[in-house]
């Protein structure tokens, strides 16, 4: 292949990904009793992709970034309980508050080393959790009750069993996911990564790299604002946990387990850890964050190529 | 390359999806068990799943010719994970009855999944007041925040001989209920209440707080703080100097929680606290309790939060037997409202209109017995409706 | 007043003896290693199943927790984090993740996952104090004990490391490790030692903290943002500069709760974020360091 054959390759869409999309949006119906969880598994999925966007395309370190999901959450629910029950008005309300959040928040993790971002970051995390935690309206550390949201387009209820919730969730990640594609493939997108491989060097040949960083944070914000708002609207609740340090931190976990760089990789990942933590936590309910944990450890151990293929685990060759 | 890892993880998404396949039966009455097992909360989780564990080994699994399965759930205090939880286990598992709720906002993320799915939901440990009206279906067996603070403020008022006290409380449904109640009522008692300090509930230290406290120089202090932090505040108490500073600390029962009492040494010793539970309750049933549940569970103490598992699963029981197995979530909710029986914390009582539970709240001094640290009861304060609704 | 400066100081020093191994951890070997919690957690329940179980006084527990820890850190450095050190930082955070979860879960199934309590020798329960009324200053006995520890613990570290051979070693291969490494300085070595020494300073803080920042198996989830944040501010070339760090975020965390009691736990984030904006190397960067 020559280059721009490789460049061009990149951008296509590959046989299996359409396959792949088409049967995720079947999951609701044909696994009808798991609705639930894959609902929970395409929200985190498009979380991660947010995520995925800023570490894995502009190197920028964020354990932080549930501060945007809960900004996205809690606008949802406030919006549904006071202004208007609509779910897809009330997530666009979110994603722009979200991506304004964003915004201002993209002025703190310009300077600095990785180790200065991923304490700004936490600590932006935190106080807004204090700040939710705080304010009369959020309801508190009990969280925000009472919020009823209407039948999605006007017609499709958000029924008990979440099949309604999965599939809006599924159709949300898959739009997020389409543009995500777009904008990384893009000369945009190269750009970010040149930022990412090498600064100086991005620097040196005139790339804008403050404002390259500002923007990425500013959409990143905006996706992880519009998983938060499908959290707080297929559950009908939110409370501060949306803002805890450990969401960040298994988002983080779970976007490197499927590798980042790769949009995929949010996917999997979503994928895999909340499979695993849903079993793992039914077989042993006290002590699944062990084998989490045994999990990990493994996985960095023995490298993530190695281990989906068993017979280089004994001295193959890599 | 990355296709295959990513082709290998979906394969095992599928695989694992469909063996969790779930047959009904139609001879099982399944009680979904929701608590706090990993986390900061993980104590109550214990306490509970052991209690409701000893009491169908002592009681038996068949019941008005049902099998009852007991389905446990880990749901780490998140509130949106219990609600999932809920959801799953009315929609997929088939549960007759859902149960547990170690913390407030738990129990109130899952009200309205009882609601629409028609379950009964039975509250073993959340104690904010407002829980019972988040929905029609549920009913608590463990106690409200306001019984307490209520009668602890009484108390305070009258026999404790206390003019000046400045409430601490963690920042959160039940402390907020706590330190509500109880100045309401202490001021109405004729006190004043200097001064009303909030902690958050990440607090890796009170000195801080107490330092002002002992700034304030009131009569006494009130505390609640949830079980498990007790023990803290009692040593920065102590390390303070509060107490030879004449100041008397009282609270809630959760200060003195009887999972951490013993350990605390003896500066626990005169604190006086108020609650509907002590492990040295003086009944007969509570004794039998108490051995029961030290045997099954290596010598651990069972305390309230144990007891509100315990009475829960009671009234499980009852509903069921009364119902005879027919009828659906109403009718197993309509024979739990208004039992009445001796539980080991004393005569309780389910309020057929509120759906919460009346009991009487003890004064409780901490004193040396049988070489353990105990709440030995000295003044009672018989059948405690909730305040927070009789308003 | 005066009383929560001086707490401040004890509870700062107390978060200087838990962060400084991570620190040098940090800057020396560039590992992050989120685990460093899991050691202090080590050492803090090591102390209290000495002390309920076996009878061992309070003092003789604290250097034992120092060199089980020490110990448990030299072994697990040369077999499990060796072969991490060549990759990336990414893959670091998930395998100290997975170790602490790991270290959670063992610690909750074997103790238990309520609070523990330590009970402290008498001579460490009294009070002392000096003044009256406003200018009063009121010294737990046990905050002095504390304050007295980790400042002796401070000059020795000091001492080692600018005035033996084995503190300039350290000091070189912190500031480059292939220039030391030709020199002819063992890196390996150093870095063992380091290693095992900083994980005992941690195990050390958790036995002594246990009792004022309580004790259960969460305890490195809890905490662990404190410590980096110390590092963070503080800088990873020096031990001073996380000193005044750890000081500094003592001192706010404990004056902010006090005077601000509705906003006291924000204090110590945004003062956090407005010093890393300002200075992003930490505050006190050594010229040429890292």
């Amino acid at each position: 292949m020559t280059a721009q054959e490789s460049l061009h390759d990149s951008r296509r869409w590959k046989l299996w990904e359409p396959v792949f999309w088409l049967l995720a949006l079947a999951t609701p119906f044909v696994l009808g009793s798991h609705a639930l969880i894959i609902n929970e598994i395409a929200i985190v999925a498009l979380f991660a992709v947010s995520l995925d966007l800023i570490l894995g395309y502009t190197g920028i370190v964020s354990l932080g970034h549930a501060a945007f999901f809960g900004m996205g959450a809690y606008t949802a629910a406030l919006f549904a309980k006071h202004v208007m029950p609509d779910p897809l008005v009330g997530l666009g309300v979110a994603i722009v508050l979200s991506t304004l959040f964003g915004a201002v928040c993209s002025l703190t993790i310009m300077r600095g080393t990785d180790l200065t971002r991923l304490m700004v970051t936490i600590g932006v995390g935190l106080i807004m959790m204090e700040l939710a935690n705080k304010l009369d309206f959020t309801g508190g550390a009990d969280g925000l009750q009472g919020v009823i949201m209407g039948p999605l387009l006007g017609r499709f209820e958000f029924d008990l069993q979440g099949q309604t919730a999965a599939w809006y969730s599924l159709c949300v990640l898959l739009v997020f996911f389409i543009l995500a594609k777009r904008l990384v493939n893009s000369s945009f997108g190269a750009t970010l990564m040149a930022v990412r491989d090498n600064r100086l060097r991005a620097m040196a040949i005139g790339i804008p790299v403050t404002a390259r960083l500002a923007v990425i944070y500013t959409i990143a914000a905006g996706v992880a604002g519009a998983a938060g708002a499908l959290l707080a609207q297929t559950t009908s609740f939110a409370s501060i946990d949306v803002f805890e340090f450990h969401r960040s931190a298994d988002l983080k976990l779970l976007l490197v387990i499927g590798g980042i760089g790769w949009l995929y990789g949010g996917v999997t990942g979503a994928i895999v850890f909340k499979i695993m933590q849903d079993w793992l936590s039914s077989i042993t309910p006290q002590y699944w964050t062990f084998w989490i944990g045994l999990f990990l450890v493994v996985l960095v151990m023995v490298g993530r190529e190695r281990l989906i293929r068993p017979w280089t685990w004994f001295g193959g060759k890599k | 390359m990355k296709k295959r890892v990513f082709l290998s993880a979906s394969a095992v998404a599928v695989m694992a999806l469909s063996s969790a396949a779930v047959l009904a039966q139609d001879n099982t009455f399944k009680i979904g068990l929701i608590l706090p097992m990993t986390g900061q909360q993980a104590s109550t989780g214990r306490q509970i799943e052991a209690a409701a564990k000893l009491f169908m080994a002592q009681n038996g699994d068949m019941v008005a010719g049902k099998k009852v399965q007991l389905i446990v759930k880990d749901d780490t205090s998140v509130p949106d994970v219990t609600k999932r939880l809920a959801q799953e286990l009315v929609v997929n598992d088939k549960v007759n009855v859902l149960a547990g709720f170690g913390i407030t906002p738990s129990a109130l993320a899952t009200a309205p999944i009882a609601t629409q799915s028609k379950t009964p939901m039975v509250v073993m440990a959340a104690a904010t007041s407002s829980i019972t009206q988040a929905s029609p279906f549920v009913v608590r067996t463990s106690f409200t925040l306001p019984q307490a603070s209520v009668s602890m403020a009484d108390w305070a008022a009258a026999k404790g001989g206390m003019k000046k006290v400045v409430t601490l409380v963690s920042d959160y449904g039940p402390g907020i209920d706590a330190e509500k109640f109880f100045k309401d009522r202490f001021i109405f008692n004729g006190g004043t209440i200097v001064e009303s300090l909030r902690v958050p509930m990440r607090n890796p230290d009170f000195a801080p707080f107490l330092q002002k406290v002992r700034d304030a120089k009131p009569d006494g202090l009130f505390v609640f703080v949830p079980s498990g932090a007790g023990a803290a505040v009692m040593k920065q108490f102590l390390e303070r100097g509060m107490d030879k500073a004449g100041i008397k600390l009282i609270g809630t029962g959760d200060i003195t929680d009887d999972d951490q009492l013993n350990d605390m040494g003896d500066g626990a010793l005169g604190v006086v606290t108020a609650h509907h539970y002590a492990a040295a309750h003086p009944s007969a049933t509570n004794k039998k309790f108490v051995e029961a549940f030290k045997k099954a569970n290596k010598g651990m103490r069972p305390n309230f939060m144990a007891v509100g598992g315990y009475d829960g699963m009671r009234v499980i029981y009852e509903a069921l037997k009364a119902t005879k197995g027919q009828g659906g979530g109403e009718a197993l909710l309509n024979a739990m409202k208004g039992q009445t029986f001796e539980s080991p914390r004393g005569p309780m009582f389910i309020d057929a209109q509120t759906r919460d539970v009346v009991h009487n709240i003890y004064l409780r001094k901490v004193e040396r017995q049988g070489g353990e640290l105990h709440n030995v009861e000295f003044d009672v304060i018989k059948d405690v409706k909730d305040p927070g609704k009789s308003k | 007043m005066l009383t929560i400066l001086f707490d401040g100081i004890a509870y700062g020093m107390l978060l200087f003896i838990l962060a400084v191994g991570l620190a040098v951890t940090m800057g020396l070997m560039n590992f992050i290693n989120l685990a460093h919690g899991a050691f202090a957690m080590g050492g803090g329940y090591i102390t209290v199943v000495l002390m309920q179980r076996y009878d061992v006084p309070f003092l003789i527990c604290l250097p034992l927790a120092f060199v089980a820890m020490a110990l448990l850190g030299a072994v697990l450095e040369r077999t499990l984090y060796r072969p991490m050190y060549k990759k990336s930082h990414l893959d670091q955070v998930l395998f100290s993740i997975g170790l602490t979860f790991m270290a959670v879960a063992a610690m909750d199934y074997f103790m238990g996952s309520s609070q523990q309590i330590v009970q402290l020798p008498e001579w460490l329960k009294g009070r002392t104090e000096l003044g009256e009324g406003s200018m009063m200053l009121g010294m737990g006995h046990y905050r002095l004990f504390i304050i007295a520890v980790c400042a002796a613990l401070t000059i020795a570290l000091q001492y080692i490391l600018t005035k033996t051979r084995f503190g300039s070693r350290l000091r070189a291969s912190v500031d480059d490790q292939r220039v030391a490494a030709g020199l002819g300085i063992n890196v390996n070595v150093v870095f063992l030692a380091t290693f095992a020494v900083g994980s005992g300073l941690a195990g050390l803080g958790g036995a002594l903290g246990a009792e004022v920042m309580g004790l259960d198996p969460t305890f490195p989830l809890k905490n662990m943002v404190y410590f980096l944040i110390v590092v963070a501010v503080g800088g990873t070339s020096s031990i001073t500069g996380p000193l005044l760090a750890a000081l500094l975020l003592g001192i706010a965390d404990v004056a902010g709760k006090y005077f601000i009691p509705n906003f006291g736990a924000f204090i110590v984030y945004f003062l956090m974020i407005v010093i890393l904006i300002w200075r992003p190397q930490g505050l006190f960067v050594r010229k040429g360091g890292k």
